[in-house]
């Protein structure tokens, strides 16, 4: 495949890890958030940990949007999906995570609901158009990379004057997501995770660019670098972390030149403007109300706002008490570490959320890495 | 006197349409299994009228089983509905190492199906079965009114013969075995995933959908007794294949990722569509797992055949008290393969 074999090159891949092996100082510990479900699932796909020196750990970020919805807005959207005027389009992964008292869309589906999976946001704007009977609700997740394609399907629906489609929009914002991650003065010691740098988004980053993140590098003292997916990203993105460390410095690079910017894609950015603003405050999974943290649809698109077609009254919702996703979405836990993980936890019955998601960290884990869980199993040998 | 003659209107294959009357065991069900069954499928079983078929079986070990079709769409490229019926009830057969003989077809069929696309549906089925030398013997045929089905179901049950001396079962790996895999990966799934219209992709990818009595005899010729075990790795691929042989076994593996063939074309539409080859679903592949030292005999005899040009080595059987199917990744490090969580796609067989 051209355009994606150069980037999963082993050649290279050992040269670089070969690279990182003799930079890395010996004595000395780097610890670094990848902070995108995209780059914990490259390093947990591609084996990566097995490319890296003891002394370089990889602490799993929040960046899965699957894994950071609260259990109570899963709730809101079955219950919008059981009201039988409803269709409610998602896409597939929100599908399995779970919801209050064992619930989940696929669940509500097998009960009644109408419930369709679907690949693009547009997908939602033709069935409204082709059902004019069905409330068509858009079920709109994620960081700054999927909500432009959320912007565009109100706007196509508001030019088409479709009065039967709107969206939950669960959008939420990466910068204070990090925010949040870094600033832990007030927290105590326990409860503080203490990573040495970033590997930046990469999707989010061809939105947004490379600029937000400068207050953050400053403000902390954190060196950022924006990587883009692919393993060889990944693995590049680490040997310039490690090289601003040992320098001192504590800048945002950008390994993924080949798509991000510094400014980022203005055209997105203004039409998530003009659709969108900022909520107060949104709960995350994990990390709590952060504020000024997610969109919500401006008042000159009220009517396409499911949040207020249909008054949703968020219903307080807790999560598993024993499930520690949020400690592992903070990298604060390793996946391992949990108690349910592999118990009563794995990816055909997902407890938390950090499980549901092929992005998530704890089903990464589970899926590619757990093997290594024992004690002194290493690398794998050649097959014969 | 004799008895008026009745004259029957022969069934309009071209415009016509499955009715509840074709299912009513009457007049009209007689003439559909007539002019579209009995015409494709044309053996003297069938001819007999019976509802059962007779026939002597050689003395020695019989394997049986079945299996029920509902692939949407019907018609894919590289095969339909009918043809995978025939090779996907063949190939559970062959992995016994059986030689398959006798088929058995029952059809549920949804009022207004189209008598053109059943008729192109049996045809198809009578010609794979040809290929693959075994006969469908005997049948069965309901309709179901609009909306209670998708067009055709078709539900195939097999019978075969396995040679003496050979045994293989899922529970046979040994560590130090090897893994062969008899060609590339995905065909199948990603030729029925291109069809699917909601997502607006067009490849020329066929699916694989073969039988493969055929490479399996050979295999048994050359090197019977040190082959383990046979697996066709369909829905779940290659990933659940080898999940469950692990755990049959209670054994582990180690392959390779590098050695595992998947098409160019197959492996950019697993890109663009979040797919891993690895578990997308073939009708035309087998895994063999053998003895070491019969590997490169086991090898040639499959690279002699058509079916089984691109086999490979692609691991060994490891001892794992945790059944895990490890793989180095072509990037250099490890990683499972594990069972998969959900469904990758709807209604592939």
């Amino acid at each position: 495949m051209k355009y994606i074999d150069e980037y999963r090159d082993g050649g290279l891949a050992r040269l670089i890890s070969a690279t990182i092996a003799r930079e890395a100082q010996a004595g000395r510990q780097y610890k670094f958030m990848e902070f995108c479900g995209g780059h914990t699932h490259a390093l947990s796909r591609y084996g990566i940990e097995d490319l890296l020196p003891p002394q370089v750990e990889m602490v799993h970020g929040p960046g899965c949007p699957v894994c950071v919805l609260p259990v109570g807005r899963i709730d809101d959207a079955i219950r919008l999906a059981m009201r039988p005027e409803v269709t409610l389009c998602t896409y597939a992964d929100l599908m399995r995570v779970p919801a209050s008292g064992g619930a989940n869309l696929l669940k509500a589906r097998a009960a009644g609901a109408d419930i369709r999976m679907i690949y693009s946001s547009m997908d939602a704007v033709l069935i409204a158009e082709a059902e004019p009977a069905r409330q068509v609700v858009f079920l709109a997740i994620g960081f700054e990379t999927t909500t432009p394609a959320t912007a565009l399907a109100i706007r196509l629906a508001h030019q088409k004057q479709l009065a039967n489609f709107s969206v939950f929009c669960n959008h939420v914002l990466t910068p204070p997501a990090i925010r949040a991650i870094l600033d832990v003065d007030h927290l105590p010691a326990g409860e503080r995770v203490l990573v040495d740098g970033f590997v930046g988004p990469a999707h989010v980053s061809t939105v947004i660019g490379t600029s937000p993140y400068a207050a953050l590098a400053a403000a902390f003292g954190k060196p950022v670098v924006v990587a883009g997916f692919e393993p060889l990203d990944v693995m590049q993105a680490i040997l310039m972390l490690i090289r601003q460390v040992n320098e001192g410095r504590t800048e945002v690079e950008n390994q993924y030149i080949r798509a991000v910017t510094p400014e980022g894609n203005l055209i997105a950015q203004r039409e998530m403007a003009e659709i969108f603003e900022l909520r107060d405050s949104f709960e995350w999974r994990g990390l709590g109300a952060l504020p000024a943290s997610a969109l919500r649809l401006r008042n000159t698109y009220a009517t396409f706002d499911a949040e207020r077609r249909f008054t949703i009254v968020p219903v307080p919702a807790a999560d598993n008490p024993a499930c520690e996703c949020g400690d592992v979405l903070r990298g604060l836990k390793k996946p391992a570490a949990c108690k349910l993980f592999g118990t009563v936890c794995s990816p055909q019955t997902p407890m938390g959320s950090c499980m549901v998601s092929p992005e998530g960290a704890c089903a990464a884990h589970w899926t590619y890495g757990r093997f290594r869980d024992r004690a002194g199993a290493g690398a794998p040998r050649q097959a014969a | 006197m004799s008895p008026p003659r009745l004259r029957t209107r022969k069934l309009d294959i071209r415009g016509g349409r499955v009715d509840l009357s074709h299912g009513a065991g009457g007049r009209a069900s007689a003439q559909l299994i007539d002019e579209i069954f009995r015409a494709a499928f044309d053996n003297p079983f069938l001819d007999q009228g019976n509802d059962q078929a007779a026939f002597d079986v050689p003395a020695g070990r019989m394997v049986m089983s079945t299996d029920a079709y509902v692939i949407w769409p019907l018609f894919f490229p590289g095969g339909d509905i009918g043809s995978l019926a025939v090779h996907g009830t063949i190939n559970d057969l062959a992995m016994a190492g059986a030689k398959p003989l006798h088929l058995a077809a029952s059809y549920i069929l949804e009022e207004g199906f189209p008598l053109a696309d059943l008729q192109r549906i049996a045809l198809s089925m009578a010609r794979a079965a040809s290929e693959a030398g075994v006969a469908i013997v005997t049948g069965d045929t309901k309709v179901v009114e609009r909306g209670k089905a998708d067009g055709v179901f078709i539900t195939t049950t097999g019978i075969g013969m396995v040679p003496a001396g050979i045994d293989l079962s899922a529970d046979r790996a040994r560590p130090g075995d090897r893994v062969i895999l008899s060609g590339s990966l995905g065909d199948h799934g990603v030729a029925v995933m291109s069809k699917r219209s909601h997502l607006g992709f067009e490849t020329e990818i066929l699916s694989d959908s073969a039988a493969l009595g055929g490479l399996v005899a050979d295999m048994v010729v050359a090197c019977g007794p040190s082959i383990r075990l046979l697996r066709d790795p369909t829905r779940g691929g290659l990933a659940a294949t080898l999940n469950e042989i692990a755990q049959a076994s209670q054994c582990g593996f180690l392959i390779d990722e590098a050695r595992i063939p998947v098409r160019p074309e197959v492996a950019a539409a697993c890109e663009l569509l979040g797919l891993d080859p690895l578990y997308v679903a073939n009708e035309g592949k087998l895994v063999a797992v053998v003895a070491p030292d019969a590997t490169d005999g086991l090898l040639a005899a499959m690279r002699a055949h058509k079916l089984g040009r691109a086999a490979c080595v692609i691991g060994e059987v490891t001892a794992d008290d945790r059944y895990f199917v490890v793989m180095t990744t072509a990037f250099g490090g490890g990683r499972i393969v594990d069972w998969l969580a959900g469904e990758q796609l709807p209604r592939i067989c």
